[in-house]
């Protein structure tokens, strides 16, 4: 059982990066949603408050590694030009895509969008860990404010699941795979 | 812009630097549309966003719409750290550049525009 290196970094990308990222929002909007209620366990002091001010800093910070990772590390294996006269562009993912109608339409519009949507992500998610970790529990009384990163975390969501959605439908149309390969378990 | 007394309460923080990292956040999403939309539609703009060429565009694109955010969050910082501002109209302000920011990078929108 091998794994190549682009494989390796692909799904710390996608999954570990990305799928984590995902997996935090509904956890964001409840936690907004209920400090911003007023609760006395959200006060700023709390080990609540604390612990949910690390939780959206790392989402943020998982945010940035997701799209880092991709802009400069994965998409230029996925745009990789093939040399004059090269046939098999199993290795060359764009062009590979685009070598076929039926499948340029996930360059067209999947990576296309995708590679900008996602940017929006990180822009957002910092936006609103910084005004949790400014205001805390008095988003409770800055209603305004609360609707606002709430909008935005919901923004968010939805550029990240384009990104997320888009990223696991190109990798199982052209994996940008190749590379040293990492043997994980031996033929018995 | 629309700094207005808006008093919730006494200890109350002002909500300009909430405000101000909203509109920030709103004005980097608007940044990022247009350079891609720019980027995808003029031949010129797209070579000039080559910052790293392995990334093309993308890189550029990023670079500066992040840029733009930083400096707007900055600048509006500055001039909303103490204040309290008409937080509903830049709420409004902000989810409108949010969704041209988001439209703008979507292709069969900016394929519309270009009149594809």
């Amino acid at each position: 059982m091998v794994l190549s290196v682009r494989d390796l970094v692909t799904l710390l990308h996608g999954i570990g990066f990305g799928a984590l990222f995902l997996l935090a929002f509904s956890g964001a909007i409840g936690v907004i949603y209920a400090t911003a209620a007023g609760s006395e366990i959200w006060s700023s002091s709390s080990i609540h408050n604390k612990m949910f001010r690390f939780y959206l800093l790392s989402m943020a910070g998982f945010a940035w590694l997701a799209v880092l990772s991709g802009t400069y590390i994965v998409y230029p294996w996925y745009r990789a030009v093939p040399p004059p006269g090269t046939t098999d562009l199993s290795h060359y993912p764009q062009k590979l895509l685009l070598s076929n109608p039926m499948t340029a339409g996930w360059h067209e519009l999947g990576m296309e969008w995708k590679e900008h949507v996602s940017w929006f992500t990180p822009i957002v998610m910092t936006m609103v860990a910084y005004v949790f970790i400014t205001y805390g529990p008095q988003l409770a009384r800055h209603r305004q404010m609360r609707n606002a990163v709430l909008g935005f975390t919901a923004a968010a969501f939805i550029s990240t699941f384009v990104g997320g959605f888009f990223g696991a439908m190109l990798n199982t149309r052209a994996p940008t795979g190749g590379g040293p390969e990492i043997v994980l378990m031996g033929h018995k | 812009m629309d700094a207005a007394p808006e008093d919730e309460g006494v200890g109350l923080l002002p909500n300009g630097p909430g405000a101000a990292a909203i509109l920030g956040a709103a004005i980097g999403s608007l940044a990022l549309g247009v350079f891609s939309f720019a980027g995808d539609t003029w031949p010129g703009m797209r070579r000039a966003f080559i910052f790293w060429d392995p990334s093309g565009p993308l890189s550029g694109e990023s670079t500066l719409a992040v840029g733009v955010w930083l400096l707007a969050w900055g600048v509006l910082s500055l001039l909303w750290r103490s204040r309290n501002v008409r937080l509903a109209r830049i709420n409004r302000i902000s989810f409108a550049m949010l969704v041209a920011g988001f439209l703008l990078t979507f292709p069969p929108f900016v394929d519309m525009l270009q009149g594809q």
